[in-house]
This record gives C-alpha cells, sequence and structure tokens, in this order.
C-alpha cells in the first residue's frame, strides 16, 4: 500500500509545484532560493545605505543638525552590521545557490530544505535587527565590532542584536555546509578539483572559513549576553576578565570574515576577466594556492586590529610581518587578472567594466591596508576615517563591484534577456566616480587625525566631508539606476542566447537562457 | 626681453601664484598629510609613510601601466587574435618573490621604529591619564608636578555647540584644563579608564593608546618643540565620544615650574575648602557649574534625562528623598549602568554643591544645603 502511496505522489510532483507565497516559503530549488537571497540582500543594501546617507547627511557639516549623538552610534552600527552581514553575505550566498550546482552540473545543492532554512532565518535575524532601533533605549551604539564594557552598558537593543547575530551565523553557517558537501560530492564527472570553476574554488574555501569562526563569533556574543544578565564577567576586570579578552575573540573570526566577504567576489572576477579577455585565466593552479594561502594567513593576523590595545611589542610584530605575508598571494592574483587580460581580445561590457573597477580600486584598498599593516603608522591611523577610506574600498569596491559584475553576467542566463547595455554602463560611470568621491578624500581625514564613529567635529575637517556628503548621495542615489536596469530585465529585453559572451567558459553557459527550473538531471561528462 | 622687464607682467604674476598655492599647500599639508610631527618619533612616523607611499606609488604605475597598456592595445577590435598562454613558472616564481623581497626591506624601519615607540623606560616625568564617560583626568605620577591632578573637560560652549554661536578655531578641540608637560623631557603617559575602553590619541605626538578599564598601558613622547597639540578620544566610548578632546600643551622648563607650582597652591587651597561651611546661595552657584560639566550631557539641562537610559532628575526619588541616597548614589555610581562613581573625580566641595544644585532646582525644592563634609563622611 505504502509504496503505491509513494509513486503516486512522485508521480503527481511535477504536476503539482506549488504557486505563489507557498511556493518561495517551501522552495527547495537553488534557482528560486539564490533569487530570494539576491532580492533580500538589495533590499537590505538599500536600508544600509539608506542608513550610510543619515551618517553623510549628519557629517556634511560640522554640528549636530539632524541625529543626536546616542541615535548617530546606533546608526553607524546597524549600517555596519546591516552590509555586512544583511547585504553583501547573502548576496554571495544568492550567488552560490544559483550559479554553483550550474556550474558543477548538478541539478541542486546537495540538501535542499537546509538550503530554504537558511535563507528563511535571514528574515527574523533582519527583523530583530532593525527592530532594535524602536525599542526602549534604542539600538545599540557600539559599532559593528560590539565592544565590551560598552556593549554591557547598553539596553534591549544589545539583546536584540546578539539574537539577531546569532541566527545570522546559524544561517550562514548551514549554508557553507550545504556548499561544501555540493562542491565535493556533486560534481559532474570528469570534473576533477583543479577543473572545477573559480567561483566554485573561492566559495568552497570561503565555506570552511565561514565553520571555522562563526562558532567563534557566536561565543564572543555569548559571553556578551550573560556578562550583561547572567553576573559572568568575561569582559570585566573587577570579576577577573578582561574587555581585551572580546577584543581577541572578535577579532579571530572579524579577520577571516573580511576574506569571507572577499574571496568569493575574487572567484567572480576570476571568471569574468578571462571571459571579456577571452583568454584562460592565467595560472589556475596558483589562484587556487593562492586563495588557500590567503584564508589559511586569514587566521594568524587578527592582532592587527587591535595594535593599541596595549600588547606587548613581539606580538606587534608578529602581526604586522603576518598580515604583511598576506599581501603576497593578494598580489599573485592581481598579477594573474593582468597577464589573463594581456594580448587577449578585450571588450569593455557592464561586468567587464566592473571587473576591471574592482582590480582598480581593490588594490588602492590593498596599500592602505599595507599601510595600516604598518604598526608605528597605524598608530596614529587606527580608528580615524583612514580605516573607513580603506575597508570601504576593498568591501564596496572590491565585494560590491565584485557582485555587480556577476549581476550583469549571469543576469541573461537568469532572465533570459539582455540588460540595457548603455544603461549598464551608465550605472558603472556613476557609481565609479561617486564612490571615489566619497571615500579618497577619507584617506585624507584620517591622515589628518580625525577620529570615527563621531557625529560631530573640528573644523579642520569639514571640506572634505563636505566633498564625501555630496559623493555618497551620488552613489547612492545611482544605485536606482541599476534597480531599474535589473526589473527591466526581467521582464523583457532581447532574447538572451544560451551563450551571450563570447568567450565565456564554464557549464553554466550549455544550458538555456533563462536556465530552465530544473537543469543537469542528467549529469554532464566533463572531457 | 631685458632682464628686468623677464620678472613683471605673466611672469611675476605665475611666481606670485606658485607662492600662494605653495603656502596654501603648506596650511593644505596640514589636511592631506599627517600633522606636523613635534616628537622625533612623529616625525620617523611621518618619514615611514611617505616611505609607503612612495613603494605604492611605484607598484601602482606598473601594475596599472600595464593593465592600461592592454586595455588600449590588447582590444578584440584590433582584430588581433587573442594569444592563447595560461602559466609561465618562472615569471609566476619572481612575481612571488619580488613582493616578499620588498616587504622585508619595508618592515625592518618600521620594526625599528616600533621598538623605540614601546620602551617608556627611563620616563622624565610619569602622568595617568584617565578616561572617563566624556572626559579625561590626569595624575601627575612621578617626576617634577608629582602631586598634581585634574580633570579636563570639553571646553566649547554649548551654544557653539548648538550651532548658535560661531564656531571658534579649536571647535571641539579645547579643554578647561591642558596637560602641561616640559619640552624636551620624556614624559611617560600611563592609560587607563573608569569605565568603558576609550582612546587617548595626539596625532602630532604620534600616540594613541588604548584606555581599559583595570588595566594599565603605557606610552611615551618627548617634544621637541613648544607649542599646543590637540587630540581626541579615538575609541567609541558612547554618546559623549566626539565630546572629550585632549590638549597637550608643551612649555619651556621655567614655565613648567612656574604652573607646577601654581598648580600645587591651587590644590591646597582646594584642600581647605572641604571644611568650610558653605550658604546655600553660593552651593546652588557653584552646583551648577558643575552640573553643566558633569552631569548635564545625561541628564539634560532641564534635569529631565533621557528616560529610560538616563532617569530624570527633576521630581525624582533620589532627588527628593533622603540625601544620604542621593549623595551614595552620586558617590558610588550604579553598576551596570553609566552613572559614574563621581567619587572618584570630584571634589567633596564640587559634590556638596552639585547635589545641593540637584535638591533644589526645577522643580525639585527640598531648600537642604548638602555640606562638603556629609560628602566626606560618606566616602569609605
Amino acid at each position: 500500500m505504502e509504496a503505491t502511496a509513494m509513486g503516486h505522489a512522485q508521480a503527481h510532483d511535477h504536476g503539482h509545484r506549488p504557486t505563489g507565497l507557498r511556493r518561495w516559503l517551501t522552495t527547495t530549488n537553488h534557482k528560486d532560493i539564490g533569487t530570494m537571497y539576491l532580492w533580500f540582500s538589495f533590499a537590505m543594501f538599500i536600508v544600509g545605505g539608506i542608513m550610510a546617507l543619515l551618517i553623510r547627511a549628519e557629517l556634511f557639516q560640522p554640528g549636530l543638525q539632524f541625529i543626536e549623538p546616542e541615535r548617530y552610534n546606533e546608526i553607524v552600527t546597524l549600517h555596519g552590521l546591516i552590509m555586512v552581514f544583511g547585504a553583501i553575505m547573502p548576496a554571495f550566498v544568492g550567488f552560490a545557490n544559483w550559479m554553483i550546482p550550474l556550474q558543477i552540473g548538478a541539478s541542486d545543492m546537495a540538501f535542499g530544505r537546509l538550503n530554504n532554512w537558511s535563507f528563511w532565518l535571514l528574515i527574523p535575524a533582519s527583523l530583530l535587527l532593525v527592530t532594535s532601533l524602536f525599542v526602549p533605549g534604542g539600538a545599540a551604539g557600539v559599532g559593528w565590532t560590539l565592544y565590551p564594557p560598552l556593549s554591557i552598558q547598553m539596553g534591549m537593543g544589545m539583546d536584540l542584536t546578539i539574537f539577531s547575530v546569532h541566527i545570522l551565523g546559524i544561517s550562514s553557517i548551514m549554508g557553507s555546509i550545504n556548499i561544501i558537501t555540493t562542491i565535493l560530492n556533486l560534481r559532474a564527472p570528469g570534473m576533477t578539483m583543479m577543473k572545477l570553476p573559480m567561483f566554485a574554488w573561492t566559495w568552497l574555501i570561503t565555506a570552511f572559513l565561514i565553520i571555522a569562526v562563526m562558532p567563534v563569533l557566536a561565543g564572543a556574543v555569548t559571553m556578551l549576553l550573560t556578562d550583561r544578565h547572567f553576573g559572568t564577567s568575561f569582559f570585566s576586570a573587577a570579576g577577573g576578565g578582561d574587555p581585551v579578552l572580546y577584543q581577541h575573540v572578535f577579532w579571530f573570526f572579524g579577520h577571516p570574515e573580511v576574506y569571507i566577504v572577499i574571496l568569493p567576489g575574487f572567484g567572480i572576477i576570476s571568471q569574468v576577466i578571462p571571459a571579456f579577455s577571452r583568454k584562460p585565466l592565467f595560472g589556475y593552479t596558483s589562484m587556487v594556492y593562492a586563495t588557500g594561502s590567503i584564508a589559511i594567513l586569514s587566521f594568524f593576523v587578527w592582532g592587527h586590529h587591535m595594535f593599541t590595545s596595549g600588547m606587548p611589542v613581539a606580538g606587534q610584530l608578529f602581526y604586522m610581518y603576518a598580515t604583511m605575508l598576506i599581501a603576497v598571494p593578494t598580489g599573485v592574483k592581481v598579477f594573474n587578472w593582468a597577464a589573463t587580460m594581456w594580448r587577449g581580445a578585450l571588450t569593455f561590457e557592464t561586468p567587464m567594466l566592473f571587473a576591471l573597477g574592482f582590480i582598480f580600486l581593490f588594490v588602492m584598498g590593498g596599500f592602505s591596508g599595507l599601510v595600516l599593516a604598518m604598526t608605528a603608522v597605524d598608530v596614529q591611523m587606527h580608528n580615524t576615517y583612514y580605516v573607513i577610506a580603506h575597508f570601504h574600498y576593498t568591501m564596496v569596491a572590491g565585494a560590491l563591484f565584485s557582485l555587480f559584475a556577476a549581476v550583469y553576467y549571469w543576469l541573461p542566463k537568469w532572465t533570459g534577456h539582455m540588460y540595457n547595455e548603455t544603461l549598464g554602463k551608465i550605472h558603472f560611470w556613476l557609481t565609479m566616480v561617486f564612490f571615489n568621491i566619497t571615500f579618497l578624500v577619507q584617506h585624507f581625514l584620517g591622515l589628518a587625525g580625525m577620529p570615527r564613529r563621531i557625529p560631530d567635529y573640528a573644523l579642520q575637517f569639514a571640506d572634505f566631508n563636505v566633498i564625501s556628503s555630496i559623493g555618497a548621495f551620488g552613489l547612492g542615489l545611482s544605485q536606482l539606476l541599476f534597480l531599474y536596469i535589473v526589473i527591466v530585465c526581467i521582464k523583457g529585453g532581447p532574447q538572451a542566447a544560451a551563450k551571450p559572451w563570447e568567450g565565456a567558459e564554464g557549464l553554466e553557459w550549455d544550458v538555456p537562457s533563462p536556465a530552465p527550473y530544473h537543469t543537469w538531471e542528467t549529469q554532464p561528462v566533463v572531457k | 626681453m631685458t632682464k628686468q622687464a623677464r620678472w613683471t607682467g605673466l611672469p611675476r604674476l605665475a611666481a606670485l601664484g606658485v607662492l600662494v598655492l605653495l603656502s596654501r599647500a603648506a596650511e593644505a599639508a596640514y589636511e592631506v598629510n599627517f600633522q606636523a610631527p613635534a616628537t622625533q618619533l612623529a616625525q620617523e612616523v611621518y618619514d615611514l609613510h611617505m616611505w609607503m607611499m612612495g613603494v605604492c606609488v611605484i607598484v601602482f604605475i606598473i601594475v596599472f601601466g600595464v593593465m592600461s597598456y592592454s586595455v588600449i592595445r590588447h582590444r578584440k577590435s584590433s582584430g588581433v587574435a587573442p594569444a592563447t598562454f595560461h602559466e609561465n613558472t618562472k615569471v609566476e616564481i619572481l612575481w612571488t618573490a619580488i613582493p616578499l623581497l620588498i616587504l622585508i626591506v619595508i618592515a625592518w624601519p618600521v620594526t625599528k621604529t616600533l621598538l623605540n615607540m614601546r620602551d617608556s623606560s627611563n620616563a622624565d616625568i610619569t602622568i595617568k591619564a584617565t578616561g572617563y564617560q566624556w572626559k579625561w583626568g590626569y595624575d601627575y605620577l612621578k617626576g617634577e608636578g608629582e602631586g598634581i591632578k585634574f580633570m579636563s573637560v570639553l571646553a566649547t560652549p554649548q551654544d557653539q555647540l548648538d550651532g548658535k554661536a560661531p564656531r571658534g578655531d579649536n571647535y571641539l578641540l579645547e579643554v578647561d584644563n591642558h596637560l602641561v608637560v616640559p619640552v624636551g623631557k620624556k614624559i611617560r603617559i600611563l592609560t587607563t579608564s573608569n569605565d568603558v575602553v576609550h582612546g587617548w590619541y595626539v596625532p602630532a605626538l604620534a600616540i594613541q593608546q588604548d584606555a581599559i578599564p583595570g588595566f594599565i598601558r603605557d606610552a611615551w613622547f618627548r617634544a621637541d618643540r613648544e607649542g599646543v597639540f590637540r587630540g581626541q578620544c579615538a575609541q567609541l566610548c558612547g554618546k559623549g565620544h566626539s565630546y572629550m578632546p585632549i590638549v597637550v600643551d608643551v612649555v619651556s622648563g621655567d614655565k613648567y615650574a612656574a604652573w607646577v607650582a601654581e598648580q600645587k597652591k591651587k590644590m591646597a587651597a582646594g584642600a581647605e575648602d572641604q571644611s568650610k561651611v558653605w550658604l546655600l546661595a553660593d552651593l546652588l552657584k557653584h552646583g551648577e557649574e558643575v552640573y553643566t560639566k558633569n552631569c548635564a550631557a545625561c541628564h539634560q539641562a532641564n534635569g529631565k534625562g533621557i528616560p529610560p537610559v538616563f532617569p530624570a532628575l527633576d521630581g525624582s526619588k533620589v532627588a527628593t528623598g533622603p540625601k544620604i541616597e542621593h549623595i551614595k548614589m552620586v558617590l558610588n555610581g550604579r553598576s551596570g549602568t553609566a552613572m559614574a562613581a563621581f567619587g572618584q573625580q570630584l571634589s567633596d566641595t564640587d559634590i556638596a554643591a552639585v547635589i545641593s544644585y540637584e535638591r533644589n532646582s526645577w522643580s525639585n525644592k527640598t531648600g537642604e544645603a548638602i555640606q562638603p563634609s556629609e560628602i566626606k563622611a560618606e566616602r569609605r
């Protein structure tokens, strides 16, 4: 009886796919889930972006015009948390979901329901974060780094933040388990590890990083929770603890975290550059090893976020040397990209423009990172706008640009239409120009001594703040153009071929555009 | 053109223009580079940074020169078929080894400067800087001036902060009591905190040291010229983070000795005050000053606070109930909140005055005058 019932249910499966809300709530399809991740991340990008504009509006002039200092700190905190955990990371996961099965010739991710859960957990997590603004006492005004003892003083907004971080971490860990299992087990026959597309390689390594360090973050914020409510004193000297312990635990997570948000971006660039150079990626093997070295080295450098915390000079020297070391494999990657372009046959469609912008601006972020690695110089720049400039060059001009490149690159595959190339180029140039107006001058502010996380500032910082704020508004508004381009492309546009980019390589280009709901149900054989 | 004529007209204008630009640049140099170094170490840091910038510029030119060349000359539209090479072991080894060598070369001078920076032994004067929410307190612990202690609070007037008056040149960078030190002497700064992590940061002296509650950290400087050097708190410490600057006055040895003598006299005079019996009117006047400096940031000038985090004092149980509870609250603070133990920061006179002010302002009308001796009696 049971066997018949099962067979009966299976026969019905294809005809009775749920529609509407039920479809999205219960889907285990990697394309659906990837789409949800991407829309979610864009929504969070807008929310985080509005917070950035509130910050820049307040900083347009000395004095307090719009926001009280306490509120300002809350917005600064949420801007960071939302952008990192709500926008950048889910966007990369969205791409992982959409593209990894397509690229490795698998019909879906290894764990469909786990995948669904990983996404839907993001909704309560982000609600906790956003609503923390509206509870008594407001959100936690401590910076995304949540340092105690300040975070112990905060009201219930801090507890909401802690729970949100827990849930975000669980979502990331689950997603990473899925990605690793999928890549290791579901590759098409003939696709050896050294034939894996770079995007899959970088995600594989990133997933290991996530599993290694998200639990550490969970530990850190749990200790904050128990110090706040359960009488522990991990971070209070009066009880035998140490505030610097938190900094160590947090940054042990925090440094690998910044590689978590950039390695998938490296993978994207490593696919886009060869495609538009019509030439294979230079040094595939060393790219893989470089990515692995960066990941391993990332565990040894966390102290460079804490150079002024009072560690012994031997510690400072160790972290300085280890941090400088990471520049080597990163440099290798940049040289490989340049060598890929060398004597290629380049065209400059929007994905390529963003990839080139990525290389140019990420390298500048790398330079400021190298300067910050020099401890004696870092003493002057720690917690100033120089640091803010550095990480926005690497995370916005780095991670975000790679995400834009990826969207334009794969939109035809997802939607079956070509996006408007002219508008895409305009979006690129607007973003490029306004990004630099916003953040280049922040290097100078940091050099001049302007601290971070201040709503009001001394008069000598005024001129560059005006410029930065104007740039920020331009940057923010330009992203509305991106939204328009994407929506128009989804709705219609010139028919996209299965492989709309002449030089593109990879199994994803062997399926039709738009990719059917189920792909690679029969795995291809890779030679 | 005669020799004389060459220096008039356009060339002269151009020269003037260059001079103006240079002087603007000198002014602007303050804005696009580090502040002018005031110690030898700060000069070393400045030079190291210029060194690093040089290296970055060279790498930038090489890498983006190559890429720009590709962008211009290796286009599909030029009609040349793309090459197919995708590896070259020799080149890859070279561009791994050469950056490594460059890094090693850079690391050595930075190491030297850092080792120097961290050696605060044999200081002439040792001063403890304690971070509070939201001000600094200085204790001269050892050397000439030993025993001097004072708080250093933001002195920018409230109406400038509110935008109701034009901002002065040192907006947000001025305090009531400067940290005075003699030129040319090795000054060791010990940092700690009363509550949360703060950061003692004076760019011109190339010092930034976290101030961590329950722990002591150290840094040092030897100013090689007289002057006033300003800095700010560098670690987010709550709502007053932008409002707790640092001002270091480097003066000649003679001026320093005179300042020390004056400070000692003031402290002796202050100690006498503690047994004086004050009139309510005088207490209220002094109390209002103390309140504005220390309490208004949270409890607000109108006493209404920002509930629930910063309770109102106007009509509060503590401020209108038994005075002993009020005294205990101000002396000892409330742990787990932002209410600090002001007994550690303020004198008996100041605390007596501010409590009297709070108990007799707004709608509070206890009529009580709290004397410094009552505060002294409550201290444990």
